[in-house]
């Protein structure tokens, strides 16, 4: 088979990622714009930038988001990676489907529904919501994602290597710390980071869970957005955006880097 | 540590966690749709009264009826958002298959050593803010936006189209945003594919284009379905879509709903809105959930 860029392939790989990335570069691009109108080009100018900085409500918005995101994703990771350990190694116990359905539904379910529900229940609880009730319900869709993530490298775990840790005199505890969790982390890690993410990007669940004086980012930037289009969100967007790639971009390399390192280990291992 | 302990509270802990804020709730979302809306805090009526002991469940219980969704079935608004939902979610599952195959198919067949970075390339997007996305394409569909700029300095058209607020632009947006899962289940589908097929198909005769007819595309149906189903499901609940690119007359279940909760502060009425929209999903999560497991039983 023929592994060269044929005209067809070089075309249409052209066209799809141009589909793909033009939005996103003509965003950043009017970021820059000294015009007030984000389509007519006005000259260059990083004013709002300054002006998204000097916003207080978008420095809270951000402080909030932040706040939520790191302690969801590091519950959810906790909780996800309880769940695919139960999943993978628990065997059969009472309720198990039940178990797994649960793990697996609120990945299909829509966003409406899944935040009117916590809401409600909310509400009938008492709770005052705010930023605890946005971060339960982040933790509880995050979490089935860590778990389908962490679940999904734990199958293929090799579980000799914590039979010979217990055969050393490990207690099973032990070995899973010892042994399991080393081997886990890079599952753990895109756990961590895919659930930092899905919290930060969430609009419509923290919209129907949060209550007076907790105002995420994706809250701020709709309820801007709905009143026309700015460059301060454009501004706003290029930073998130930035900050985004060079988080995948620093994570792949690592990922690179530690599975050659694995390779590496292993030849040597095996000579 | 005592192992018995230790194993219950291993499943325990994310079992109860998930049974209170993801099951709980949907009882207390059944609850709501059967109840009556009304002016209090919280806006609806029964609520659960413990103090009056067994008179107060049976009170309780007394008061719910189906009335919402008798009102949902009476009234066209909910009748053709949840078709309107539908068809829209099937055209953009359509778009998004025909933009996506010559993709999945070109990354399959690039040189090996370019698999990867574009892999990356169709990933990342999917890392960045869903609504920044979403927000990016208001900027060129407005009527004074960038693609009828375009349009006009070219020469196409002499009046700018009319784009935004319309289903064309929630078309646009939904495959944009779903564009990644259509693309990596049919890449995955067409990527271990066997060159030696192709080779042997053009042996025997078959032209390129004929060779891809009989044997690319029908091994690569897994993809295409799996694909199909990961752009279906989600857009048929899409909120943001259709509320930021949509007009008025774009109606979808998922903007009905939060109309319903935020605008008129109907929380009966958006209960049983959510319900039928979960109804609506079963159908086609259930045919995926097959679809996934037979494929897997195919690879093992």
């Amino acid at each position: 088979m023929s592994n060269r860029f044929t005209w067809f392939n070089t075309t249409s790989l052209t066209l799809g990622f141009v589909f793909l990335y033009l939005p996103i570069l003509i965003l950043v691009f009017f970021s820059f714009n000294e015009s007030r109108l984000v389509t007519v080009w006005g000259g260059f100018s990083t004013k709002w930038y300054a002006e998204l900085f000097k916003d207080e409500a978008f420095l809270d918005a951000a402080l909030v988001t932040l706040r939520v995101a790191l302690v969801s994703a590091t519950m959810a990771t906790i909780l996800g990676t309880l769940a695919a350990v139960v999943m993978v190694r628990a065997g059969r116990f009472r309720g198990r489907t039940l178990f797994s359905g649960m793990i697996y539904a609120p990945l299909v379910m829509p966003e409406v529904i899944t935040g009117l529900s916590l809401l409600l229940l909310f509400v009938s609880m008492g709770i005052d919501r705010g930023f605890w009730t946005i971060t339960m319900a982040h933790i509880t869709f995050s979490m089935c994602y860590a778990a389908v993530v962490v679940s999904s490298r734990m199958v293929t775990f090799d579980s000799s290597l914590e039979e010979a840790a217990t055969d050393l005199g490990c207690t099973p505890f032990q070995s899973f710390i010892k042994v399991t969790l080393p081997i886990m982390a890079p599952a753990i890690i895109s756990a961590w980071l895919l659930s930092f993410t899905l919290s930060l990007d969430d609009l419509v669940i923290a919209s129907f869970t949060s209550g007076p004086g907790a105002t995420t980012l994706p809250m701020k930037i709709y309820s801007q957005v709905r009143l026309g289009v700015t460059p301060k969100i454009n501004a706003l967007s290029t930073i998130l955006i930035l900050i985004v790639t060079m988080g995948v971009i620093t994570a792949s390399i690592l990922t690179k880097r530690t599975e050659a390192r694995r390779k590496e280990d292993e030849r040597m291992a095996e000579s | 540590m005592d192992r018995k302990l230790g194993r219950f509270l291993l499943i325990g802990i994310p079992y109860f966690w998930l049974f209170l804020l993801f099951l709980v709730p949907f009882g207390i979302v059944l609850k709501i749709s059967l109840s009556d809306v009304a002016v209090a805090i919280p806006p609806y009526t029964p609520t659960f009264d413990l103090d009056n002991g067994w008179e107060g469940i049976k009170a309780f219980v007394g008061n719910l009826d189906f009335e919402n969704y008798v009102w949902l079935t009476e009234d066209d608004l909910y009748w053709s958002s949840y078709l309107s939902s539908l068809k829209i979610a099937f055209v953009s599952t359509v778009l998004s298959l025909l933009i996506g195959y010559p993709l999945a198919y070109s990354m399959a067949k690039a040189p090996s050593e370019w698999r990867p970075t574009l892999l990356m390339l169709i990933i990342l997007p999917f890392w960045t803010s869903f609504l920044i996305r979403v927000y990016a394409w208001i900027g060129i569909l407005k009527t004074e936006g960038l693609l009828n700029q375009l349009l006009m300095f070219v020469g196409v058209v002499d009046d700018p189209l009319h784009i935004l607020n319309t289903d064309t632009a929630v078309y646009i947006g939904i495959v944009y945003s779903y564009l990644p899962f259509m693309v990596l289940p049919l890449y995955s589908a067409l990527e271990k594919m066997d060159g030696s097929l192709l080779e042997a198909a053009q042996d025997l005769g078959c032209t390129a284009i004929s060779a891809f007819w009989k044997v690319t595309l029908p091994l690569s149906i897994p993809g295409i379905i799996a694909g199909s189903f990961l752009v279906f499901i989600p857009a048929i609940g899409e909120f943001v879509i259709p509320d930021l690119l949509g007009g008025s007359d774009t109606k979808m279940i998922g903007k009905t709903l939060w109309v319903e909760f935020f605008s008129n502060r109907d929380w009966p009425v958006a209960s049983a809105v959510a319900v039928l929209l979960l109804l609506l999903l079963i159908v086609p999560i259930v045919l995926f959930q097959k679809q996934q497991e037979r494929a897997q039983e195919a690879e093992q």
